[in-house]
């Protein structure tokens, strides 16, 4: 009987989580998603917890209770740290897949080694490596994002580094098969596995650097999904089969976005530690850009009919989102249309923009996907870079050596004119000379982007307030 | 709409004939758990998560990856299992471990999805808010 009631509320679960994604598909409805996957997740604890078999109420009551505790301070970071909590939570989940599956390992070689069948242990050993190498991985790569100090930003490379990764999988991967073969005999190298893991998941990040962090990221989710499917195959429980696979397919399909915006495959964001060799290329040739001050900016800008503002990391780092809105609400006040253009590789992580923009209620109406509106591109007047770099570098379509080369960029440089908001001519993260700065139709605004924008936003005030 | 997709496909296919090769030699130890109909599920499950994430608004890539994060967190019912039975100690401790953390990105997952998607407003709903905000000014006013 309450066989039945689980497995049937377990399908409910299973809907309810199919329904959560499918109504993402649009704002107006997303927020009914979510509300579907609490109902799922209250139902699918509930009917776990009415199992006669659950009796140590006090444990799960302690770490329930720490659970909340550390849950609702991580829900109310600020929206730049989001990629880091979004890095720690896939920690979180890679290191309960791990614990499970080493629980139920030892629990099942001490109680009944003849449970550990071929098709348990390939499970087991799939859940523990993808289990502990996403849990010390995500860490790393929440460091590397919290810019954590002892935690190199830069990709760490070294000779012979791949080797050496997937040497210390593929030994990993050797271990694994022995215990497949004989669980009971070479129990022993069930730790060995586990600190495998555990330092090819530092390992893997390493060499990874911040332009490469969404693609990452959205990996790093992927296995967690997968691992989740691990424990669904241990415990024999499809509910953690189906939610596992649609997390792990949600996390394959932003990686496959992220790549392709980037024309660039897995094992190269994985194994190519980006941004390392290009740096001592640049500042070979020494040219000049054109300057702007604020004040003739903001003077070009009240003339012009279409404006599209392109956003990059270095808007979250600056903070300059509600300056943006305060510019945006008076070019519209002017009539002037005003889009936003996003890449989406923009930022740390998918959508990173999207969610920054949305904060400082800039209606999403206005944020307007790289693909749709290129082609609109020769009609703008005015188009201002805030603190974006490789994804408006035109060197990405004509520069064959250029490591970019055939990235899908937004084309600013066939706008009339360009605003480039930047600190100063270096280089930017990934360390490659931007063409469009030297180009005749860009100036250079330079200082901190919440700054300029902010002298932009008075200059354009006077104006308003004149008409 | 992926050509990757196709690659995918690929190597799922190769990942269960592998898995159903290891298992014909292990024919004797299948009959406790139904392995095929699992592997059916994941399959199912994952070609209907790409088919519903292929289409969720690129503006929401965000939300959508802290709420698949709350969702994987449904590794909370295997803590829950190892937490709850009466085993020992040891596994006592790892499960309610494994428990506090699937809890923390349930908690935080959902909470901060919900955060987000309240900060999307249509044109629409940003006029009236600022209409309700500056009508509300006016009302204290006269």
């Amino acid at each position: 009987m309450i066989y039945s009631i689980v497995q049937f509320s377990f399908i409910v679960a299973t809907a309810l989580f199919v329904f959560a994604l499918h109504w993402m598909k649009d704002p107006k409805t997303a927020r009914k998603g979510v509300f579907s996957g609490v109902a799922a997740m209250t139902i699918a604890i509930i009917s776990t917890l009415i199992d006669p078999a659950i009796v140590n109420w006090e444990w799960i009551a302690v770490a329930i209770a720490f659970g909340f505790i550390v849950g609702i301070p991580l829900s109310k970071v600020p929206l730049t740290a989001v990629p880091q909590r979004t890095a720690l939570s896939h920690a979180f989940g890679g290191l309960a897949a791990g614990l499970v599956g080493t629980a139920k390992f030892y629990l099942w070689l001490d109680e009944g080694p003849e449970n550990l069948t071929v098709f348990i242990m390939v499970a087991i050993i799939a859940e523990i490596i993808l289990g502990y190498l996403t849990f010390t991985g995500s860490l790393m790569a929440a460091g590397k994002l919290q810019e954590i100090k002892w935690i190199p930003q830069r990709p760490v490379t070294y000779k012979g580094q791949n080797f050496i990764n997937l040497g210390l999988l593929a030994v990993a991967v050797v271990f694994g098969i022995l215990l497949i073969i004989n669980p009971v005999e070479y129990g022993y190298l069930f730790p060995a596995i586990i600190f495998l893991a555990v330092l090819f998941g530092v390992l893997l990040i390493i060499p990874i650097g911040g332009a490469d962090m969404p693609t990452v990221i959205s990996l790093l989710n992927s296995y967690a999904g997968l691992s989740a499917v691990a424990m669904g195959f241990v415990l024999d429980n499809k509910l953690l089969v189906t939610a596992g696979a649609l997390d792990g397919s949600s996390g394959l399909i932003l990686s496959i976005i992220m790549c392709k915006a980037m024309n660039r495959s897995f094992t190269n964001v994985l194994f190519g530690a980006f941004g390392q060799v290009q740096a001592a290329k640049a500042g070979v040739e020494q040219r000049t850009a054109k300057q702007e001050t604020p004040e003739g900016a903001a003077q070009i800008l009240e003339q012009a009919s279409k404006v599209v503002i392109v956003p990059g990391y270095g808007m979250a780092v600056a903070q300059a989102q509600y300056r943006i809105r305060e510019l945006y609400d008076l070019l519209s006040k002017l009539g002037i249309d005003v889009k936003f253009a996003i890449h989406p590789v923009a930022g740390r992580m998918p959508g990173h923009m999207n969610v920054l923009l949305a904060e400082a209620k800039i209606p999403y109406e206005q944020l307007i996907e790289m693909d749709d509106i290129n082609s609109d591109m020769p009609q703008v007047d005015v188009v201002i870079v805030v603190g974006a770099n490789d994804v408006v570098n035109p060197a990405a379509r004509s520069d064959k050596s250029s490591p970019i080369f055939g990235m899908p960029i937004i084309n600013a440089d066939k706008a009339k004119m360009c605003f480039a908001i930047k600190r100063s001519m270096n280089p930017g993260f990934a360390g490659i000379e931007n063409e469009l700065y030297y180009a005749d139709h860009t100036f250079m605004l330079f200082g901190d982007a919440k700054a300029v924008i902010g002298e932009l936003v008075k200059h354009l005030s006077v104006v308003v307030a004149e008409k | 709409m992926f050509s990757k997709t196709k690659i995918l496909l690929l190597t799922t296919i190769i990942f269960l004939s592998v898995q159903s090769g290891i298992l014909a030699q292990d024919e004797t130890s299948a009959s406790s758990t139904d392995f095929y109909s699992m592997l059916f599920v994941f399959m199912l499950a994952t070609f209907i998560g790409i088919g519903v994430i292929s289409r969720v608004s690129r503006l929401l890539h965000t939300p959508l990856m802290s709420i698949t994060n709350a969702i994987s967190a449904i590794a909370v019912v295997g803590s829950l299992i190892l937490t709850g039975h009466d085993y020992p100690d040891y596994i006592t401790i790892l499960g309610a471990v494994a428990l506090f953390a699937s809890m923390t990105n349930i908690v935080s997952g959902f909470l901060i999805t919900d955060r987000m998607l309240k900060m999307f407003q249509s044109r629409q709903g940003r006029a009236l808010t600022d209409k309700t905000k500056s009508g509300k000014g006016e009302s204290k006013k006269s």
